[in-house]
């Protein structure tokens, strides 16, 4: 049997809104996932070091203030210098539909947007994310 | 409230008429099991005497501007003047935000309402490395006194009154007011507004925290004192529900977090400053959400006043009248709005807006139709600012004050929500105040249990959302304009604050901030030395630098 999925549910920049993070941190926990919440204020810096430290397979960040197009290719190249890019990166927020584009192009693999059920959200997990190696 | 026989008589009357529903019921069963409110709250299939049987006229409803104030602070209601139309809205730069606020104004906007951006709102200048990104995304960037100067450009300050949603840097920015209006030449006596300036419900919600929770009650009670011997018409903390709302919680918790915050407030500047409770009680004034379960928030607005104006009297010993007011603005609900289907946002930010009215707001903020989105759009904040002038002026909703009092329902919900949030304001007592209930992660845990359940009511359809889990337009084209914050604007405001670090007395700025550093050790009263500071060219983050050293940094602790 595989082991547990891990999961880093992490809020870049200096954005406070999180219940949505909160939100899917339970559902994740709740689905068997084992879950690192870091909280609120984190830099991307943080957020790459927790992630290859805690050897997490998944990193979902969560950005509400619109700074998203910064932050969240920051995350994804750190982890590419450290050669951990195969952790995948998640994000979900108030993520305008033009933006999609040049974030999945930084390696954002999927963006959820407000409204979006949580068995969506798991069930694309389920599909594409597995335990590294 | 009733006769025994008037009770007597509706007794024999519901008897038959609970007959019938038995009968029909049998043949033609309900839509659904339970009724509750949004909160879940057990609705009755139908209320009458007997729900408020209990209730003294004069005791729980009386007049308005009578204790307990259930009814309104004004003996006029909305005849005299009707709330204050007052739209929150903050973007890019303050020359930027300059142009939306005289915008607002002559569309018809009675006061103004800073959103400022998360740099700002955090304590950080935009040359901060973790500003990056971040700058004039969702409010005004504001660094120092020379963008202040901008923001407030052709306002008159003795006229017009502001409202700034900022937090622990409040005491930084309301120096920036106090400093513009003495440039201005008008007197401090003559200026009006309010900072919002409650940190507790940060720690609870929000999330924008600078230093831990008791010197973060320290700094907002320097300015209590502060305002109270110096500016005397201004609001000095907006104790806000809003947020608590918005991060998850429940119509009650909103109400109960919120009033045991202004609590707080009051215990700590009577202890600490030894001011007595109506020296500065009358400059309180909170915030609440209008959700969008209609009769729950009628309620809820309704009940806050009753229980502020007993805790007021009874807790606190006030004897001014003036006290035991509770003065609040109303925002509808940014987490009701929906990114699908997006123009019934329109409609709901409508109905939640005439709670907030038959509630009694003093003063309203109306979501945009596009704020799920982005920062709204001037023709998306136009049809907001309609929708609270058709409520006043053609739905007739302002004609007559508190006009569902004597509902038996809204007033067995208000007797409801007001017995549950004193449940919740004597737990926290019980815990030694709300400071120590948050350092237990009392209110965070309440709210991530609320918001869990309700997400999860939502998917599994006990809840509706309209487009969201029922109603969905399968391929839905959204075309709604979105307002993009150019990434230019960070550069700008980076070469504004490059010129202003450049042309003033760099070694008189390092004395000032050494003055508000022996002070804030001292433990005296920042505001006098923060103001000679930001007048001196300080920026907002040098201040709250010394804050964080004197006071120690609050770190999230990630409770969900």
């Amino acid at each position: 049997m595989s082991r547990k999925l891990r999961v880093l549910i992490a809020k870049p920049g200096l954005d406070g809104h999180d219940r949505g993070a909160k939100v899917l941190a339970r559902a994740f926990r709740d689905e068997g996932y084992e879950v690192i919440y870091t909280g609120c204020h984190q830099t991307p810096e943080m957020i790459a070091a927790v992630a290859i430290q805690e050897d997490v397979d998944l990193v979902g960040l969560s950005c509400l203030s619109g700074a998203h197009n910064y932050l969240f290719p920051q995350v994804t190249r750190l982890l590419k210098e450290e050669g951990a890019d195969d952790i995948v990166v998640m994000g979900g927020g108030i993520i305008p539909e033009q933006d999609h584009a040049a974030l999945h192009e930084a390696g954002i693999a999927a963006i959820f947007g407000p409204g979006t059920p949580l068995d969506a959200i798991t069930g694309w997990i389920n599909d594409n994310v597995k335990p590294r190696d | 409230m009733f006769t025994p026989d008037l009770l007597d008589k509706s007794s024999q009357l519901r008897r038959k008429w609970e007959d019938e529903v038995k009968r029909t019921v049998e043949k033609h069963a309900d839509q659904k099991e339970s009724w509750t409110t949004l909160s879940d709250m057990d609705i009755k299939r139908l209320y009458g005497p007997e729900d408020i049987k209990d209730m003294d006229f004069a005791r729980d409803i009386g007049y308005p501007g009578q204790f307990p104030y259930l009814r309104g602070n004004q003996v006029t209601g909305y005849r005299g003047k009707y709330w204050t139309f007052r739209m929150f809205s903050g973007m890019s730069t303050a020359v930027e935000t300059n142009r939306r606020w005289h915008y607002l104004l002559q569309a018809g906007q009675t006061g103004l309402s800073t959103a400022f951006d998360f740099p700002t709102l955090m304590g950080y200048d935009t040359d901060s490395p973790r500003a990056k990104g971040e700058c004039g995304k969702c409010g005004v960037a504001i660094d120092t006194i020379d963008d202040f100067q901008d923001l407030i450009q052709g306002i008159p300050l003795d006229k017009i009154t502001t409202s700034m949603t900022i937090n622990p840097p409040a005491s930084v920015l309301w120096a920036m007011y106090i400093a513009s209006a003495e440039l201005q030449g008008v007197p401090l006596d003559k200026i009006g507004g309010t900072i919002q300036n409650d940190m507790l419900k940060e720690f609870i919600a929000q999330k924008t925290f600078m230093c831990p929770p008791d010197p973060s009650v320290k700094l907002i009670s320097d300015t209590v004192e502060f305002g109270t011997h110096h500016v005397p018409k201004w609001n000095t903390i907006s104790i806000s529900g809003y947020h608590i709302r918005e991060a998850g919680s429940t119509a009650v918790q909103e109400l109960a977090f919120t009033l045991r915050d202004g609590m707080e407030y009051i215990e700590d500047a009577t202890r600490r400053k030894g001011l007595h409770v109506d020296q500065f009680a009358q400059r309180l004034s909170f915030f609440f959400n209008a959700h969008i379960d209609f009769f729950e928030e009628i309620a809820k607005l309704r009940a806050a006043r009753r229980i502020w104006a007993r805790a007021l009297k009874e807790r606190y010993g006030a004897q001014d009248p003036r006290s035991l007011w509770m003065r609040f603005h109303t925002q509808t609900a940014g987490c009701s709005l929906t990114a699908q289907q997006p123009y019934n946002n329109v409609v709901r930010t409508a109905i939640e807006a005439l709670a907030a009215v038959l509630g009694g707001t003093q003063s309203l903020h109306t979501n945009s139709l596009d704020e799920v989105f982005c920062l709204p759009s001037d023709s998306a904040v136009q049809i907001a600012i309609r929708t609270q002038q058709i409520i006043a002026e053609e739905t007739g909703a302002a004609n007559t004050i508190d006009p569902l009092a004597g509902s038996y329902f809204v007033e067995s919900l208000t007797n409801q929500m007001e017995e549950a949030a004193w449940d919740y304001i004597h737990k926290i007592d019980d815990m030694g105040g709300m400071v120590k209930a948050i350092e237990r992660g009392f209110p965070q845990m309440e709210l991530s249990d609320a918001a869990y359940k309700f997400q999860r009511q939502i998917d599994s359809g006990e809840k509706t959302m309209v487009g969201i889990n029922k109603y969905v337009e399968a391929e839905e084209q959204v075309n709604i304009p979105i307002v993009d914050i150019d990434e230019s604007i960070e550069e700008e405001q980076l070469r504004r604050l490059a010129a202003v670090k450049r042309s003033r007395d760099s070694r008189y700025v390092a004395e000032c901030l050494n003055d508000v550093l022996t002070v804030c050790k001292k433990g005296d009263n920042v505001m006098p030395t923060v103001i000679a500071a930001v007048k001196a060219h300080a920026t907002v983050q040098e201040v709250c630098d010394v804050y964080r050293e004197v006071y120690g940094e609050y770190r999230d602790p990630g409770i969900y």
